[in-house]
């Protein structure tokens, strides 16, 4: 369903992503770990069509993301690791926007959007704008609304950041769900080792931009001879703090930006 | 179509929904009109120019378009720092489409607070010289604000923060307005603010109103419409590419 060949990304000098090459099954859910400032959300980013690779394969159900932008598109969606919701509307109208653009019909939207706001336990307060909410709430609308339509893809960034044990047990429960009734295919990332462990059959651990390990989870304990996926984790990636790294990382994309803006 | 309308009505909704901002918006256009409409008028009536408020209504409605579709282009840098700008480019929907929307939703915004400023205007006295010409009047104030909330959006498809912004307003739209015949006459002026008022796109409009509100045009109202219109389309089409080109 994904296949990822020699994939590089570089930003000016430096290079988030460097060569690269993993596939993902149809129906599997696959979880991709790795630091901050590993290269994960930038994978994301060209798997999604919103950034091009520089160099390397990509291809989503058999479409080049980068040549067949609108299908691939039709074909995932997407929870983003940092907001993507309109704050000026309520989240009624953010699920109703986002159904249409996905193409969903009026009264599915209504069924579906009503089921997951109950669900998340945002229905009472679906009338009230954005910006009333709380983090925890736009959160949980946001993984509600890339939840409403159903892609054969779901590309998940850090879908858990910040919700309370309660959501994400829910939202790991219907992600499940999907998968196992529906058979879509799930792309995650997250920093809660435990929950890769509940639900990928599959990790690939990237770091510094390159894929270090990959297989499932029993796989990559044996390998290091580690007990939990976390041990296993820290032994392939080191324990030194990637925060330094990961805004450097910031900073060069940032001058890069200026770079680009004022030529 | 159904991706138009909705981006189209989210426009409207955030406009509506912000009242401070309408009324603040306001001020501007009702600044010109009692400082410069009533200031100027008394030279303007020696100079044998007639009655400045009708020569000058025009001018604010242009203006009050201008600014209101730039910034409605330019809120794009919004959503991009917002993060919703990353919702709308993963759609399956082409991206002209959702520049489309958003374009036309900003043209809808700044036409209103345009009709703002004309019910201003009339409050200060300006008055229509035919009213079967308010039609066309309409049209021009159309395309104005297609033409300039596509500019906005155009630039803001190339910047990717505030920073820039005050480069474009001290260079790019104060210059449109104040280049562009909607304080002064273009008669008789030196060559080189001549040559400016011909190219800046704001003439045609401001004179496309005054043509159309008052009866009295410099370039003709057909060049006015026709300069318009294809000027839009041609913005419209390099924004587009612009938008349709963003990566994240």
């Amino acid at each position: 369903m994904i296949e990822v060949e020699n994939l590089v990304k570089s930003f000016g000098e430096i290079q988030a992503v460097r060569d690269i090459s993993f596939n993902v099954d149809q129906g599997e859910i696959f979880a991709f770990l790795g630091p901050n400032g590993a290269g994960k959300t930038t994978t994301i980013k060209m798997l999604t069509t919103l950034l091009r690779p520089t160099s390397g394969r990509i291809s989503i159900d058999g479409m080049d993301p980068a040549t067949h932008q609108n299908e691939v598109r039709r074909r995932f969606g997407i929870v983003f690791q940092d907001p993507s919701t309109d704050d000026e509307l309520t989240a009624w109208e953010n699920m109703d926007l986002h159904g249409a653009l996905y193409g969903v019909p009026r009264r599915v939207r209504a069924e579906r959007t009503e089921r997951l706001l109950k669900l998340f336990e945002l229905w009472e307060r679906r009338d009230d704008p954005l910006k009333q909410f709380s983090g925890g709430m736009k959160r949980r609308l946001e993984i509600a609304r890339g939840l409403l339509h159903t892609p054969k893809i779901i590309f998940l960034d850090e879908p858990t950041l910040g919700l309370d044990p309660q959501t994400r047990n829910q939202l790991w429960s219907h992600v499940k769900k999907l998968n196992d009734e529906e058979r879509v295919t799930v792309f995650l990332t997250t920093h809660y080792m435990e929950e890769a462990e509940r639900v990928a059959r599959r990790i690939a651990i990237i770091d510094h931009g390159r894929i270090v390990a990959q297989g499932g989870p029993a796989e990559l304990k044996a390998q290091t001879n580690a007990e939990t996926l976390e041990q296993a984790f820290l032994a392939l990636t080191g324990s030194t703090i990637r925060d330094e790294g990961a805004d450097q990382f910031a900073q060069m994309r940032a001058m890069t930006k200026m770079w680009r803006r004022n030529r | 179509m159904t991706a138009i309308y909705m981006l189209w009505l989210r426009q409207l909704k955030r406009y509506f929904r912000s009242r401070a901002r309408i009324v603040a918006s306001l001020g501007q256009p009702l600044l010109f009109l009692l400082a410069l409409g009533f200031g100027f008028g008394p030279i303007f009536q020696r100079a044998g120019q007639g009655n400045y408020i009708q020569f000058l209504a025009p001018g604010v409605i242009g203006m009050t378009i201008l600014f209101t579709a730039i910034f409605s282009g330019i809120e794009l840098i919004w959503d991009r720092q917002f993060g919703f700008l990353k919702e709308t480019l993963v759609a399956p929907v082409p991206r002209i489409l959702i520049m489309i929307g958003r374009t036309l939703g900003g043209a809808t915004v700044a036409l209103f607070q345009g009709f703002i400023v004309v019910i201003i205007c009339f409050i200060a006295g300006f008055r229509v010289h035919n009213a079967s010409a308010i039609p066309v009047a309409l049209v021009v104030m159309a395309l104005i604000a297609i033409m300039f909330t596509a500019l906005g959006t155009a630039i803001a498809s190339v910047l990717a923060d505030f920073q820039g912004f005050q480069f474009v307003m001290n260079f790019l739209v104060m210059p449109i307005f104040f280049l562009s015949g909607a304080l002064f006459p273009l008669v008789g002026l030196p060559t080189v603010l001549n040559v400016l008022a011909t190219i800046d796109p704001l003439s045609y409009g401001v004179d496309g109103l005054r043509a159309s509100l008052s009866g009295a045009g410099h370039f003709g109202l057909t060049v006015d419409l026709a300069v318009l219109a294809i000027l839009s389309t041609i913005i419209l089409a390099i924004g587009a590419r612009l938008f349709s080109r963003i990566q994240l």
